[in-house]
């Protein structure tokens, strides 16, 4: 039974076609635990068994209270403080603050349960720089208005290799064995990103930039995203294999969505927002040992004491009187509390607002789609012997479902004995619901079975280095920016408040990237400051009608 | 036999010649790459080759029947032995006492195999053709072979694939000739036996292909070996791989196959190394030495009775633990690292660097050269900023920067490093007999544009630095002249691509 049930997992699951997890797991390492969310207290949530919990005693206060403790709610709560505002409460479901970005530590090894880095953002997004300049990440200023990164907090050279024809090579790109041909098409795509770096819409503004918001809404650039990114290669007639592997590669990397779901504009934005000008590379990572883990624990110091852990919110009503009230439970001790307050942000995704939000209209956020995630950190006692290129930051395996592994180490300067590879593997080819009851089906030697089986490919020993391996499984892991959602009518309203309610998570960007989560975590910070009349100097250098 | 397969047979003889020729070749270069004066190692081997195949001939008078099959399995032999040579050279390099015989063993069973073969064939043709028109042939495809590989070794295969390549590829080349010779031959061969004749001959192939493919590894274990001495000592620690080896002038260390240290001149680098940083300014109290496990920069250090702290920071415990425990080398470094002033620290630098509350008077640094991104890290703008903080502003620094005459980009990147981190570097270089010009550079933490010019009181001699020599040091050779570079930065490590275009050009020499 066990076996059958394991070969079911392995064969939906399998990083490879035809390389699955066997039934006996000889290879699985001495420990390990198997996390998620919390999934029981989100399903109270979403099935009602909430709402008729009361709190007895009187209505806590707080001018504004934040739903949710990812970076979005994070950021609202830190640009609320750089205000001068500080009468507000963040409330957080899980136990600890952070959301996707959240990190994790054993001994002096941090590592990242998922986000983990974020591209050198240029001059035009003015709130971040603010913010990483806060972090003494950003130490100074350019001639040219651009930021100076701190050398240490720029990904370490060397950064990315790939695995591809039995051995390590530098880069992303799997150069060995390629064909000429091959080649010729990676320069012409290069060249096509390069020129779409230049391009600005009728409106004057960059074709894709970051955030999202920034960009042209000129209708030429928007149609592209009524096709797939894969149409969009195929129109251009690129029809080698491993720039098709490198496209994908780059679309389930960032949006955990293969290449035929992906949407073309949400495509063409991952390569071409990040060149600031044409000729130019893309702007350099920032990233730590513990991943955008260093972002969280930044904007949670700064929030103080107003986060408050553990709180599973599951009523959001206005009155008619002015103020809203805000329902919730405590998912440890099972006390009821209920605050009132004139302003509530609400930082949760937007799968889950028609649950928590009365008067929500259902098919307000209907075609938001999330995509599921297995996150494994792997605790090395020491790194496999291997041939080619040495580790990196991030290491790709060439033809594997699996996104391969981030080395948690590199960031310290540590380039011997232990450490944490963060192994990446987005559920990308099925649909949403489909693929979290599989995970959510999948035991914990199933899924590290999963990841060593992975590993191996171009590690062979490294199962006998293991000490622990953890498993996360992110049931919504990220919203997909599938083809023809990015522009829609519906994603570019849901950022609209409702009432005294305000909407910030990255999903309102239709792509889930820190810098989209932080852009709508300031957003509607500064629409509860000026619905308060609360001065304010805005750091947002253009806001649009619409997102 | 028609004539076809007459003519396929001559063939078969072009083939062999070839292979034969080009066997014996391999052997004699490789001799010379790896014991040194080709005129005694070429001549060694042709003698050795062509009286084997004398030996060769003689022996088949002995072969009385099963002609083809005999021809067959000496082919099937001369592709194994032949194809694995080199490999099987490389590797037994490391026992140096049996390399010679191991290589003339070879050289001399190849040509038996060779002589072997010419005279089988012959006779296999002779009922075919008449005798003189036997000979003409034979001999002409023989000789066409010959030259044929004496072309093609120097021209295309050495510089294409690299002996271990080219040994393993013509081995498979003889495999497959044999292969192909049990249906040449089919009408005078026996039923009995065909099978298995074919499938060891499969099998030949298969193995020298498997050789073919993991040739790139087995190069590298073969290089890791083929120092050119003795080996007297050997680890794997957990960073790196130790060998110590003796010759007539001392012994040498070598890390991971680089040569780090010959005990012969090693003072001429150490005393250039430390003197000039301790020997200017105020007296050297706290001194840093980072890398240098050798313990060899540290005896030159303590010749100065200022010194009250000697802090050496290197990654390998199995390093240290030589230098206080391998007699040749505590005599060496005169047992420098059981001096009570001295305190070892195992870490890696760059995290230590950022983790030490201290501070130091006195820097010396002799890292090995940036070849790799662990090693390169420790020559950034991102670790020499953060050694600044751990000095004074009277500080003073010397650092070994690699060869500035090979490797020009490399060095000069090293100092417009150093000098974008907050130094003040100032070039010098210095003659070492073991690894050639070698080039360094002294440091302060202020501007400062005198250099050393004066010898401190020491206790115990110098054997190579004098004062004037100090000062000549500093004069810089006009073919050491500066050059532009970019700054190597921890986020682009440009000095790891610098050194090793450098270097691979240097070694293609």
């Amino acid at each position: 039974m066990a076996c059958s049930r394991r070969a079911w997992i392995a064969a939906t699951l399998g990083t490879t076609a035809g390389l699955v997890p066997g039934c006996a797991p000889r290879d699985l390492p001495p420990a390990g635990t198997l996390l998620s969310p919390n999934v029981v207290a989100g399903h109270w949530i979403r099935d009602g068994r909430l709402d008729a919990t009361r709190s007895g005693g009187r209505a806590r206060r707080a001018a504004v209270v934040i739903v949710g403790g990812g970076i979005a709610g994070l950021s609202t709560a830190w640009r609320l403080r750089r205000a001068g505002f500080d009468d507000f409460i963040l409330l957080e479901l899980e136990s600890q603050p952070g959301g996707t970005s959240r990190a994790g530590r054993q001994g002096r090894q941090a590592y990242p349960w998922g986000a983990h880095y974020v591209p050198v953002p240029m001059q035009e997004n003015a709130a971040l720089i603010h913010l990483l300049e806060e972090m003494q990440v950003v130490v100074g200023r350019r001639a040219d208005g651009q930021p100076v990164v701190a050398e240490t907090q720029l990904c370490r050279d060397p950064q990315e290799r790939v695995f591809v024809e039995g051995r390590w090579q530098e880069g992303l790109y799997p150069a060995l064995g390629a064909a000429d041909q091959d080649l010729a098409e990676l320069e012409r795509f290069r060249q096509h990103m390069d020129s779409w770096a230049g391009r600005h819409g009728e409106d004057g503004r960059r074709a894709f930039a970051i955030p999202l918001a920034h960009s042209s809404r000129d209708p030429r650039f928007l149609a592209l995203d009524r096709m797939t990114m894969g149409d969009w290669l195929r129109k251009h007639a690129y029809r080698s294999p491993r720039l098709r592997w490198l496209v994908d590669y780059a679309c389930r990397d960032d949006y955990g969505l293969s290449v035929e779901d992906t949407s073309a504009w949400a495509g063409l934005f991952y390569f071409v927002s990040r060149i600031r000008l044409p000729g130019q590379p893309s702007q350099a990572v920032i990233t730590w040992p513990e991943g955008n883990g260093r972002i969280v624990q930044h904007l949670t110091d700064r929030a103080g004491p107003a986060v408050h852990t553990g709180w599973a919110v599951h009523g959001i009503t206005q009155s008619r009187s002015g103020g809203a009230e805000v329902r919730a439970l405590h998912t440890t001790d099972r006390t009821a509390a209920h605050w009132q307050a004139e302003q509530v942000v609400y930082a949760g995704p937007q799968f889950a607002a028609p649950h928590v939000i009365d008067g929500f209209d259902r098919q307000r956020s209907a075609d938001f789609r999330y995509g599921s995630w297995i996150v494994s950190n792997v605790h090395l006692r020491k790194r496999p012997p291997e041939p080619g290129f040495p580790m990196c930051w991030d290491n790709v395996i060439y033809g594997s479902r699996s996104l391969g592994y981030v080395n948690a180490a590199h960031q310290t300067g540590r380039d011997h004995g232990s450490t944490v590879l963060s192994w990446y593997y987005p559920l990308a080819s099925l649909p949403g619901p489909v693929a979290r009851r599989r995970m959510l089906a999948a035991d914990w030697q199933d899924l590290a079975a999963l990841t060593v089986t992975d590993l191996q490919l171009p590690h062979p020993n490294i199962a006998g280095q293991i000490e622990r391996l953890d498993v996360m499984r992110w049931g919504h892991a990220m919203v997909q920016p599938r083809a023809g959602f990015v522009w829609s009518r519906q994603r570019r309203a849901a950022a609209q408040a409702l009432g005294r309610v305000h909407f910030a998570n990255t999903d309102l960007s239709g792509v889930a990237l820190m810098e989209e989560a932080f852009y709508h975590g300031i957003r509607a910070a500064e629409e509860v400051l000026a619905a308060r009349g609360h001065p304010f100097e805005s750091m947002l250098t253009f806001v649009p009608h619409d997102c | 036999m028609n004539r076809a397969p007459l003519l396929l047979l001559y063939l078969n003889v072009l083939v062999i010649a070839t292979c034969g020729l080009i066997y014996e070749l391999l052997a004699g270069t490789l001799a010379s790459y790896l014991l040194g004066d080709s005129v005694t190692q070429f001549s060694l081997v042709i003698g050795v080759y062509l009286s084997a195949l004398g030996v060769g001939a003689w022996l088949s008078r002995y072969v009385e029947t099963a002609l083809a099959r005999t021809f067959i399995e000496v082919e099937l032999a001369l592709a194994l032995l032949g194809g694995l040579s080199a490999p099987f050279l490389f590797l037994v390099f490391a026992w140096i006492e049996w390399f010679q015989t191991a290589l003339f063993s070879v050289v001399f069973l190849i040509g038996v195999l060779v002589g072997l073969e010419l005279p089988l064939l012959m006779r296999i043709l002779k009922e075919h053709l008449d005798f003189s028109e036997l000979v003409s042939r034979v001999l002409t495809f023989d000789y066409i072979g010959a030259l044929l590989a004496s072309l093609m070794f120097p021209i295309l295969l050495v510089p294409q694939l690299g002996l271990m390549r080219t040994s393993l590829l013509f081995g498979i080349l003889n495999a497959l000739v044999a292969l192909w010779g049990t249906y040449l031959l089919r009408p005078i061969l026996k039923d009995r036996g065909l099978a298995a004749l074919r499938g060891r001959a499969m099998l030949t192939v298969g193995i020298l292909a498997v050789g073919m493919i993991k040739a790139d590894t087995l190069t590298t274990i073969a290089e890791e070996r083929m120092l050119a001495q003795p080996i007297v000592f050997t680890e794997q620690s957990r960073f790196q791989r130790i060998v110590v080896t003796k010759s007539s002038r001392g012994f040498q260390l070598h890390l991971n196959g680089h040569l780090q240290f010959n005990s012969a001149d090693e003072y001429r680098y150490h005393e250039a190394l430390v003197h000039p940083a301790l020997s200017t300014g105020p007296p050297p109290q706290h001194v840093l030495v980072l890398g240098g496990g050798d313990a060899l920069a540290v005896r030159e250090v303590l010749k100065y009775p200022s010194v009250r702290s000697v802090t050496l920071v290197d990654i390998d415990p199995a390093m240290t633990d030589l230098a206080m425990n391998f007699p040749p080398l505590v005599e060496l470094n005169e047992d420098a690292l059981r001096d009570p002033r001295v305190q070892v620290i195992n870490r890696d630098a760059f995290v230590w660097i950022g983790e030490t509350p201290r501070r130091f008077d006195t820097v010396v640094i002799d890292f090995p050269d940036p070849g790799t991104f662990s090693v390169g890290k420790l020559y950034t703008t991102a670790f020499f900023r953060q050694l600044r903080t751990r000095m004074t502003d009277e500080s003073r620094l010397s650092i070994q920067c690699t060869s500035p005459l090979v490797a020009p980009k490399s060095y000069w990147c090293i100092l417009k490093t150093m000098r974008a981190s907050g130094f003040e570097p100032q070039p010098y270089s210095v003659s070492v007999p073991t690894f050639g010009v070698w080039g360094f550079a002294y440091a302060t933490v202020q501007p400062d544009q005198r250099v050393p010019s004066q010898l401190a009181e020491l206790e115990g001699p110098l054997r190579f630095l004098t004062t004037e020599g100090l000062r000549a040091m500093f004069h810089l050779p006009s073919d050491i002249a500066p050059v532009p570079t970019e700054l190597n930065q921890l986020n682009n490590q440009i000095l790891v691509r610098y050194y090793e275009q450098e270097w691979s050009a240097a070694d293609g020499l």
